[in-house]
């Protein structure tokens, strides 16, 4: 089993490795090194799962392997305490479960992007940066130690910066990907000194021993301060409020990356670490609630940006922004079970809408909804597959979405949170209202290009579908995306015995429930969005442009995603700049001076002393004499402290 | 009767003249002269000490055999480096020297 984790995680770095410096001239031998990389991943993870599944039910996460070698080891001396580091695998339900998610979207979106990426000129460095998404994923995944974790965390950030500059001569796109990369350094930090004061305070870096640790330890401050430092590393890289702003300017990448690393897995790094360390979070309900009611805030929040952006890609981004918000959410209120099976099931149907625009993208060269339309009728498999992707992330029965969906609300209404349950009804009502906007804008219709944004319409008549290598992961992933959900269904758990509550859960197992309550309240207002959408989009009874400016403020504060980039904006320009210009001035006036007046200093002696020095014996004869009379002097006065009498 | 004293002033006047030479003097021959000496003045010392100390073996004047060998010595190896310094520069006025200096 830790033969097999090993194995996965290294494939894909042998495949890195092979392609950057072996076929980096041959493109297709490139693809195909990297497709065969992800695929022995993902056969490797899948016979991980197939060996935790066959332990005994009810293990839980005890069930798997665990194996880890010395990696650093610094004895201590004296009261200086040493620095113990390991490097090992950590086999149980949640990371087998896990690397099989990446494992298998990464497989699918190689596989889609050899379709993407044709005469792409950077073709083999794309899939090479792809190979190495996989390996610092993966061993991210497989992790059993927050130092092995961070290691990790900071490569797939690389990876994410990479990825998203790929097109590195277009400005937009070297822009956002700096953007990505500050915005998460900023968090990463405070995430490096959480683990750091961990180690600290426990010793340990072991998720096991720290879980055990931490038991002993509950209540007091600095275990506050270790998960609320730790927390933010999450909120970076899973891009909640305040640190959302990366994510939806990180679409500026190829439309395959937006799909593995911005929708299915690098961005759910986040909620999986707060599931993996989900003792530490646990421990202190603050930070619990904080998570909770950040998650919901930041789902609401990017939900209601959706509901106007045009840009096919951008849409999906804030959706993604939201529907990690709900398993943030999922998570805070104390479940789990609910944070990652939706993760499961999002991983799955965003990949599948994202690959869709990227099939849109592909045949139009166009991003904007506003200019396409009547897609469905020239890319039938594409537009059939988003529709399917759609309605499992609007949450219809019986898509996965419904199931997860479902279950995170009915956590938080089961644990007392009626405000965070009223707010996940609106995020649902939103979600499914801004993707039928999308599918009846771009998808619906008869005309090319619309005049809703004020474009020119557009002529689309080259446009076809795409061929086979994207047309198969998207039916691979649709029909991911009616199934997944079943896996927490009520109906699994009678037919096998168990389900997804009761293989990844914390403290005691979670029976799976199809509440009519929730269920039937969730799918009313789904539907009404779709109907909503179709009344606006589809039928155009409701002219958009009217409701907009009936809303004129909150249209505009919405277009602008609330001004948070203007914000920052302002707080980098003003505050931080004018920091930057005292610290300057310190710099170079303080700093610089004490060195350089150290530095002149110097050079004023020498130019002093160097008259002594005149090269002549006499002079020299004389100072030495006069050298050794002194020397006999002191050493023969008792008062000097001589010592000769 | 003449004691301890007597030599010990007479080589320290010794001394003085010998290293006053060695440090005034123009002239490279007066300043080895000069050195000749001090090393001599020394070696009194030596002798005196000897003489009038309390000993069992005559390490002072022993000693002052060596002093005397290595100043034949240095004589000689002094004496090559003034001819050579005279055929450069036809002259041996020791305060034209500043060659040690970088």
């Amino acid at each position: 089993m830790v033969e097999s984790a090993i194995g996965l995680v290294l494939a894909p770095l042998a495949s890195f490795i092979l392609i950057s410096f072996v076929t980096r001239r041959a493109a297709i031998l490139s693809a195909v090194i990297s497709i065969a990389a992800a695929g022995i991943s993902f056969a490797l993870s899948l016979s991980l799962l197939v060996g935790v599944l066959s332990a005994p039910a009810g293990a839980g996460l005890a069930a798997g392997a665990h194996a880890s070698i010395q990696w650093l080891s610094i004895p201590s001396i004296g009261r200086f305490r040493g620095l113990e580091i390991a490097m090992g695998v950590l086999v149980d339900p949640l990371s087998a479960t896990m690397s099989v998610i990446v494992s298998l979207v990464a497989f699918l979106v190689t596989i889609y992007s050899l379709g993407y990426m044709k005469g792409d000129p950077g073709f083999s460095r794309y899939f090479s940066y792809l190979s190495l998404f996989a390996f610092s994923m993966l061993g991210l995944v497989i992790a059993d130690n927050y130092f092995q974790t961070f290691v990790f965390w900071e490569l797939v950030g690389l990876c994410s910066y990479l990825l998203i500059g790929f097109w590195y001569a277009k400005p937009s796109a070297s822009d956002a990907a700096r953007k990505a990369f500050v915005t998460n350094r900023w968090a990463d930090f405070a995430f490096m000194v959480g683990v750091i004061l961990l180690f600290i305070f426990f010793g340990t870096f072991d998720f096991g021993q720290l879980s055990s640790a931490i038991a002993g330890a509950r209540g007091s401050a600095m275990l506050a301060l270790v998960a609320a430092l730790v927390f933010v590393g999450p909120l970076g890289k899973s891009a909640q409020f305040p640190f959302h702003v990366w994510l939806p300017d990180a679409m500026e990448g190829p439309t395959p990356v937006s799909a593995l690393i911005h929708a299915a897995t690098m961005v759910a790094a986040g909620v999986y670490l707060i599931a993996r360390g989900f003792a530490l979070f646990q421990s202190v309900p603050g930070v619990m609630e904080t998570m909770a009611y950040l998650g919901g805030f930041t789902a609401l929040f990017a939900a209601s940006i959706a509901l106007v952006q045009k840009d096919i890609k951008r849409i999906l981004a804030y959706s993604t922004l939201s529907q990690l918000g709900y398993m943030f959410m999922a998570l805070g209120v104390g479940s789990m079970s609910a944070g990652m099976f939706h993760l499961t099931t999002h991983a799955f149907f965003k990949a599948l809408l994202f690959l869709g625009a990227g099939s849109v993208i592909h045949a139009t060269e166009e991003q904007d909804i506003f200019k396409m339309g009547g897609l469905g009728k020239k890319m039938k498999i594409t537009a059939w597959t988003f529709v399917i992707g759609a309605l499992a992330l609007s949450g219809i029965f019986p898509l996965a979405g419904f199931w997860s969906k479902d279950e995170i609300l009915f956590a938080s209404l089961s644990s007392g949170h009626i405000g965070l349950y009223v707010l996940g009804i609106a995020v649902a009502f939103m979600t499914a209202f801004y993707m039928f906007r999308l599918i009846f804008t771009a998808f619906g219709g008869t005309a090319f290009g619309g005049t809703a944004s004020g474009g020119e319409p557009t002529e689309h008549a080259h446009v076809h579908e795409s061929g086979p290598a994207m047309t198969i992961p998207l039916i691979v992933l649709a029909v991911l995306s009616v199934f997944a959900g079943l896996i927490g269904s009520p109906w699994f758990q009678s037919a096998f015995g168990f389900s997804f509550g009761s293989f990844i859960f914390f403290g005691r197992p979670e029976a799976s429930h199809l509440d009519m309550t929730t269920a039937s309240i969730s799918t009313v207002v789904a539907l009404s969005g779709i109907f909503l959408a179709w009344l606006v989009y589809g039928k155009k009874l409701l002219k958009a442009e009217r409701i907009a400016a009936a809303l004129g403020p909150l249209y505009r504060l919405l277009d602008h995603k609330f001004y948070i980039d203007e914000i920052y904006a302002w707080v980098f320009a003003k505050i931080m700049l004018g920091l930057g210009i005292v610290f300057d001035w310190i710099d170079h006036y303080i700093v610089d001076g004490l060195f350089d007046g150290l530095g002149g200093a110097t050079r004023a002696l020498g130019r002093k002393l160097r008259l002594t020095q005149s090269g002549r014996l006499q002079g020299y004869a004389l100072v030495i004499f006069a050298a050794v009379a002194i020397a006999v002097v002191f050493i023969s006065t008792d008062l000097l402290g001589g010592f000769l009498k | 009767m003449i004691g301890l004293d007597h030599y010990l002033v007479l080589a320290a006047a010794l001394f003085c003249i010998g290293f006053v030479g060695a440090v005034v003097k123009r002239n490279a021959i007066a300043v080895l002269m000069g050195v000749e000496l001090m090393l001599n003045a020394v070696n009194l010392n030596l002798v005196a000490f000897d003489r009038f100390g309390v000993h069992v073996v005559p390490l002072g004047q022993s000693f002052a055999v060596f002093i005397i060998a290595v100043a034949a010595a240095e004589v000689a190896v002094a004496l090559a480096i003034i001819l050579t310094l005279y055929r450069r520069r036809s002259n041996t006025r020791v305060d034209d020297l500043d060659m040690l200096k970088w």
